[in-house]
């Protein structure tokens, strides 16, 4: 697809598709039925601290839809992803999936739950010890009794869908960023999930390995009927696949729609965000008091 | 400023208890889990082998040597009231009761102890135990509970071969080197030596320490910061109160088996 027109880059032939306004269903979603929406997030607040990373935050996740939440660095993206899956609490709101709220599971429901979501950690989240094959095989072993025959074949069919079936004997120490995070894609799909979730899965990937994974989601969204959750600041990427995204920054929402609506969004929040202006809404640096002020204090770090 | 001072002071204290806190409810967890390993003794076996097996030429080679300083010094001081015949008598009851458990305990968790925090730190600051919640694996009950218990088991069986391979040390240097009578160091032995008082005594201790051991450094390595320093100073933070942990019980222990 076409995004924006401002990267020079962008003219080169990606992986992608052009799913996006154009997409059946896409202007439709304001109007999206509560049996549409898998993820549905109520009033979330969350603090770190002192610090607050959400402030009634209010999203929707529809069925069957490649959903990308993108921001900046240190805008609770991955934390996020840590809120819906139940890893860690909310000081305020509910988030439901797939009509369960998360948090008011007890801990064999939340399993139950985890058992229909996939998770692509940022840094893969291999075991380090076990090879690739046992790796993909270790959500079956766990939680099937599928005889060894039937459970090699499902594990070469998940790693061929990645193109790492001949890395099956590797360790992981052994598989460059790009194979693992594969290798880790097809643990999360092994179990066939209702619903995966990409923490940051095109961070360090070289131009070759981020096309791949780029189709790769696509496809596997579409061709396994999955939910997928998308978290990333990749624009380019992110936006070529995406067919929802949500911009947070500093604890909300500054934006949301299909990719086409984002690149034609004129508000100073989006462009700094989409376009990588240095200067806008959005500040680089930390907060702190005046440099000058800083200088003139003594004994202080 | 004054009240500074007594604010960080309750901050510590605060720190502490709730360390302490978080420490027994994960013991309590990891202990719920016992059923996995019921289900898969395999996860048991492999983790008795990690630090048990793996820990017996520290171990042997370890009691060994004591044995044989206990045998020197042991006869050093009974000869000077001519009770050298009592030496297997000194060197056995020394070793059962209080070296072989307490000196295996200090071995285990500067050997396996260090190696299961750093494991288990290493594995959280990898986003392995992540991966595995992920997974609809608990962690505790998959990792946790199995290390723990190889660990229980694996004491008392260590310290049962520390004290072995000590006797035999002791039996080296006084009957082999220094001429106390064969008949007299293993008679004599066998008949001071109570088996209800020392040798049960010994292995309630290495249970005992089992569990001291095992659960620092389980707790330290799952309780640690996810970088590189925090797996660091847990490792330390494993072997040093591990250590302190063991004396401290040891004294309590012998107080409570051997007081009259």
């Amino acid at each position: 697809m076409d995004y924006g027109n401002t990267d020079p880059l962008s003219r080169q032939p990606l992986v992608v598709d052009s799913r996006s306004a154009d997409r059946p269903g896409m202007q439709e979603q304001s109007i999206a039925t509560a049996s549409d929406v898998l993820v549905s997030i109520r009033g979330l607040s969350f603090r770190r601290g002192d610090r607050l990373i959400f402030d009634d935050l209010n999203l929707d996740i529809r069925r069957g839809s490649v959903t990308a939440v993108m921001g900046p660095s240190g805008s609770g993206k991955t934390t996020l992803l840590k809120l819906i899956t139940g890893q860690i609490h909310p000081d305020a709101g509910h988030i439901e999936v797939d009509g369960e709220d998360v948090h008011r599971l007890d801990k064999a429901g939340l399993y139950r739950l985890r058992r229909r979501m996939g998770m692509l950690f940022q840094s893969g989240a291999l075991l380090t010890d076990l090879t690739v094959f046992e790796n993909v095989a270790y959500p079956l072993r766990e939680h099937t009794d599928l005889p060894p025959s039937l459970l090699r074949k499902l594990v070469l069919l998940k790693l061929e869908a990645v193109g790492l079936r001949g890395a099956r004997d590797l360790l992981p120490n052994e598989l460059s960023g790009g194979m693992a995070r594969r290798v880790a894609l097809a643990r999360a799909i092994a179990l066939d999930p209702l619903m995966i979730l990409y923490d940051e899965p095109f961070t360090g990937q070289d131009p070759i390995s981020m096309g791949m994974l780029v189709a790769l989601i696509r496809q596997l969204n579409d061709a396994a009927g999955l939910t997928s959750i998308l978290v990333s600041h990749d624009v380019r990427e992110t936006a070529s696949i995406a067919d929802d995204l949500y911009v947070i920054a500093e604890g909300r929402i500054i934006a949301h729609g299909t990719p086409a609506e984002l690149a034609a969004d004129r508000s100073a929040w989006v462009r700094q965000f989409m376009d990588g202006l240095p200067d806008g809404p959005m500040h680089f640096h930390y907060p702190a008091p005046p440099l000058e002020a800083d200088f003139r204090t003594r004994g202080a770090r | 400023m004054r009240f500074d001072s007594l604010a960080r002071l309750g901050r510590v204290g605060l720190g502490a208890l709730e360390r302490l806190g978080r420490a027994h409810l994960l013991l309590v967890s990891i202990v719920l889990g016992v059923g996995e390993i019921l289900r898969r003794p395999g996860l048991l076996w492999a983790q008795i082998f990690n630090i048990g097996v793996l820990s017996l030429l520290i171990v042997g080679v370890s009691g060994l040597f004591v044995g044989m300083v206990l045998g020197l010094q042991g006869y050093y001081v009974l000869a000077q009231f001519g009770a050298e015949q009592s030496l297997g008598v000194m060197v056995a009851t020394s070793l059962v009761r209080e070296l072989g458990p307490v000196v295996t305990a200090l071995l285990v968790a500067g050997r396996a102890g260090s190696a299961l925090t750093a494991e288990i730190g290493l594995m959280k600051a990898t986003e392995q135990l992540s991966g595995l919640e992920m997974m609809a694996v608990d962690p505790i009950r998959r990792i946790l509970t199995p290390r723990f218990f190889g660990g229980v088991l694996a004491m008392p069986l260590l310290a049962a071969i520390f004290s072995a391979v000590g006797v035999m040390g002791g039996y080296f240097v006084g009957v082999g080197l220094l001429g106390v009578d064969d008949g007299a160091f293993w008679s004599q032995m066998q008949s001071k030596v109570d088996f209800e008082e020392d040798l049960i005594n010994g292995v309630v201790k290495s249970l005992v320490f089992g569990v001291v051991v095992t659960w620092i450094a389980l707790f330290q390595g799952y309780d640690s910061a996810p970088t590189a320093e925090g797996v660091s100073r847990s490792t330390t933070r494993s072997v040093v109160h591990a250590a302190l942990v063991v004396l401290g019980v040891d004294f309590v222990l012998t107080a409570l088996m051997f007081g009259d």
